[in-house]
């Protein structure tokens, strides 16, 4: 592999300060540090040996974590079209048809994002930091399948600038910029994100126009129980995943399989998985719904965009609470509001983006609350 | 029984080239250097001149604020350059030895009848004040304080760290009396790790011993001091190293200062590591010269690899080390796709790698790399999980950061030194360099509060 060191090498002086071109220079390095670990050794005081573990590797993982969801929803968007026109298909059939529906959409949410945040690491002189390849791949997850790619375009790019860039960067923002792009769009596009015919994909070239007049309708579960139905889907249905809804949050076996990988790796706080779960599953059990409706309280943390938002979202270490013990109270303040939007807001059949968004509002706080409390240890201390 | 006290938070590095139990002999070049800024806080005032002939004991520089508090000479012979740097800054002292070392003598004294005054005065006449640091700052103590305590770690922690217990056989009479003149000063407390079980360690006279056990940095004394005593604002507390005590008592029991310390010389590219007797200031050539690996480049570390300083082969051990470190630098290596590569030979905290799994029984190569770029603070917990004080240390790193004096002197800085966030530095995976930033944020509060 060393042709790769040498083609780099080669190139470093036209990116470098002074070279032709320089303007391009955070991209060459994000390249670079791509293929090869950066090579700076420690200063001559401090730690001079450090953990192997960088930002790059931990941020990695968690698209790792993503992917059993990621292919379950290429596949479900596959199955409901192919059982919403009626026609037979096979594991792999449904499976492509979702990758051509899904990957565009991936694509423009990357390249809008880091387009952004490449300009913008460029006018600062800075590294480009990887947060964003979390959020580019969150975003499609998290959106009907038939939004449009030009209103991921213009979301994406709302998020980034206003709800991460802003602020300073990965590390700075106070909220989840995967979640702002889900809100923007909620509540500048509202029918492209709600009601029932955005959940099936009519063709490819629908994604990027947006649903046509005569567009294959499906309830997701959250739907139905807003409207006061009686669920269609049985519980193993939500389990495994087979029911509309946005891409990447049907299938609770997988988002599971993504908590095990992210908790194994210690890259997401277990404390807070937990207690969203608590949370929300006692809320749950206390609300209830209509008995007749087909639809068990635990089933609330399966459907929707709970499983999801509790795993790969809430646990956002920038944006979530910074002390342990403010884990276990901000999971659990997320869990239990996600539930109560649901039941009790007649508005919004799904709470989970919701409850996040107002949990990383109150994650300072929370942390000021613990923070506070140490400090007061230590005045009492000096009297 | 001693009080035990029990840690959960830290974490214990397992470097190759560890030195064994075991003496070698190694020749010093003759040159000696005393270098000030080894001395934090201390604005140097030389009063020799080059060409002078010093003894054993006598000064090379004092404290411009506090001229009673002396640096002297670890051995006899001629003051060979006054090193100076930009704006004139004293860098060092340089003394060449005589081959027949001549020892002021400073007359032996029961420490048993003195009284504090005297004992204060002897050390600070001897030179051996000038070890002891106080905290808040970490810095060089001032003689006019009354401490409220002066406090002791008897081990470390640190990877590849000397072994105290090791270095302490045949000196426990010299241990003892230089414990005793600390009880003179201040109420003395000893922190002695669960592993060790020499007489003169647990049961050691005139102190408050305290048995801790834990993985690193258990053995910093500024965490002891934190679940013993913790500082609050006004107090202060004075800190020396195992080592010294036995410099105070060869003081006491000799009537000489002896600056001879044993030192481990180890670390993976290190051919043979051992255990060398130097004095403090020694020059490293001959330690160095023929005992490392060539074949790659390497760093040379007075101290350990997570809290010593870089020099270089014609360098000086500075005057707090207990041990010499050779590391490889790490910048030749060019590592594909770090990011998702197995990468077995790294040490991580993270699973995502698998030292967790498959640990190396005798011990990891870790290079000078930090393996990284340099990010703002994302993942959170991280300086907690290894961080065994009362205090939020990203809070009140962030604190520092943003230079805020009010939060920084209520999240704790006070009870801090820079070397209590090491651990935290090593596992940090947004690359910050906490160590540096904790000390200068300590300079200048020193600076805002006198």
């Amino acid at each position: 592999m060393a042709f790769i060191k040498n083609i780099l090498d080669k190139m470093k002086p036209t990116f470098s300060e002074g070279g032709k071109l320089s303007a391009f220079g955070s991209l060459f390095d994000a390249i670079e540090t791509f293929f090869y670990v950066p090579n700076e050794t420690a200063k001559s005081y401090g730690a001079h040996i450090h953990d192997a573990i960088d930002s790059k590797r931990s941020i990695f993982f968690v698209i790792i974590a993503m992917i059993p969801a990621i292919l379950f929803g290429m596949w479900n968007i596959g199955s409901l079209h192919y059982a919403a026109i009626g026609e037979a298909t096979t594991l792999f059939g449904s499976f492509f048809y979702g990758l051509g529906v899904m990957l565009p959409k991936i694509v423009v949410s990357y390249a809008v994002g880091l387009g952004i945040e490449i300009a913008v690491a460029q006018w600062k002189k800075e590294e480009v930091h990887e947060g964003f390849f979390v959020t580019g791949i969150l975003i499609p997850m998290i959106v009907p399948v038939n939004c449009p790619l030009w209103i991921i375009a213009i979301a994406t790019a709302f998020a980034v600038i206003f709800a991460k860039e802003v602020f300073g960067g990965t590390g700075m923002n106070i909220f989840n910029p995967a979640l702002v792009t889900r809100a923007f769009l909620f509540f500048a596009y509202p029918a492209m994100m709600s009601g029932d015919k955005v959940w099936v994909n009519q063709s490819y070239m629908d994604s990027i126009g947006g649903p046509s007049a005569d567009a294959l309708t499906a309830a997701t579960p959250l739907g139905q129980l807003g409207a006061g139905e009686t669920v269609s889907y049985d519980a193993m249905d939500t389990i495994i995943g087979t029911i509309p809804g946005s891409i990447g949050e049907t299938s609770f076996v997988a988002i599971m399989i993504g908590a095990v990988i992210l908790i194994w790796a210690g890259i997401a706080s277990w404390k807070i998985i937990v207690s969203t779960f608590v949370g929300g599953a006692l809320l749950a059990y206390l609300c209830g719904d209509a008995a007749d409706l087909n639809f068990q309280w635990w089933e609330h943390l399966t459907v929707g965009g709970f499983a999801f938002g509790a795993v790969f979202m809430a646990t956002d270490p920038v944006t979530a609470c910074r002390t342990e013990g403010g884990k276990w109270i901000y999971g659990f303040i997320i869990g239990a509001l996600a539930i109560i939007i649901r039941q009790f807001n007649p508005g919004y059949p799904e709470g989970m983006m919701m409850a996040i968004l107002m949990g990383n509002l109150i994650a300072p706080l929370i942390d000021y609350c613990f923070v506070q409390s140490n400090i007061n240890k230590r005045m009492k201390r000096a009297k | 029984m001693a009080n035990v006290i029990k840690l959960r938070k830290g974490l214990n590095i397992n470097l190759k080239g560890k030195a064994p139990l075991e003496k070698a002999d190694v020749k010093s070049t003759g040159l000696f250097a005393i270098v000030p800024d080894d001395f934090v806080g201390t604005k140097p005032k030389v009063v020799v001149k080059e060409g002078d002939n010093v003894k054993v004991g006598d000064a090379l520089f004092v404290d411009k604020k506090h001229p009673e508090v002396k640096f002297v000479s670890p051995v006899s012979g001629k003051v060979s350059a006054v090193e100076r740097g930009e704006r004139r800054k004293i860098l060092s002292v340089q003394v060449v030895a005589d081959a027949q070392q001549d020892y002021k003598d400073f007359g032996k004294k029961s420490v048993a009848n003195l009284k504090r005054e005297d004992v204060l005065s002897a050390l600070l006449e001897a030179g051996l004040f000038a070890f002891f640091r106080q905290r808040p700052y970490d810095v060089v103590a001032n003689p006019e304080d009354a401490p409220k305590a002066i406090f002791v770690s008897a081990f470390s922690s640190m990877p590849l760290a000397q072994d105290f217990e090791y270095v302490l056989k045949g000196q426990e009479e010299d241990f003892q009396t230089g414990l005793d003149a600390l009880a003179k000063l201040a109420p003395t407390y000893l922190g002695v790790s669960s592993k060790q079980t020499a007489n003169a360690l647990t049961a050691a006279k005139n102190v408050t011993i305290n048995v801790f056990d834990g993985p690193n940095p258990a053995g910093n004394v500024g965490v002891q001091i934190n679940h013993v005593s913790p500082i609050n604002k006004g107090e202060i507390v004075w800190t020396l190293g195992a080592e010294e005590v036995i410099f105070v008592g060869r003081l006491f029991n000799n009537g000489k200062v002896n600056l001879t310390r044993t030192i481990a010389f180890a670390g993976s590219e290190v051919n043979k590591p051992a255990y060398v007797d130097v004095l403090v200031g020694q020059q490293l050539t001959t330690l160095i010269e023929g005992n490392v690996s060539t074949d790659k480049h390497i760093r040379i570390i007075s101290g350990n690899p997570l809290t010593g300083f870089k020099v270089e082969k014609e360098g000086f051990i500075t005057a707090h080390s207990t041990e010499v470190t050779v590391i490889p630098e790490g910048d030749e290596t060019h590592e594909l796709f770090g990011w998702i590569a197995p990468r077995f030979n790294e040490f991580s905290t993270s699973r995502s790698y698998f030292s967790w799994l498959f640990p190396k029984k005798d011990g990891y190569v870790l290079d000078a790399r930090i393996k990284g770029g340099h990010r703002h603070m994302i993942f959170s917990g991280e300086y907690d999980s290894v961080f065994p004080m009362d205090i939020y240390p990203e809070q009140l790193l962030k604190a520092i950061i943003t230079g805020d004096i009010d939060k920084m002197e209520q999240l704790g800085i006070y009870e801090v030194a820079p070397e209590d966030f090491a651990v935290a530095e090593f596992v940090d995976s947004s690359k910050v360099e906490l160590q540096r930033i904790v000390r200068e944020s300590l300079d200048m509060l020193r600076k805002e509060n006198e």
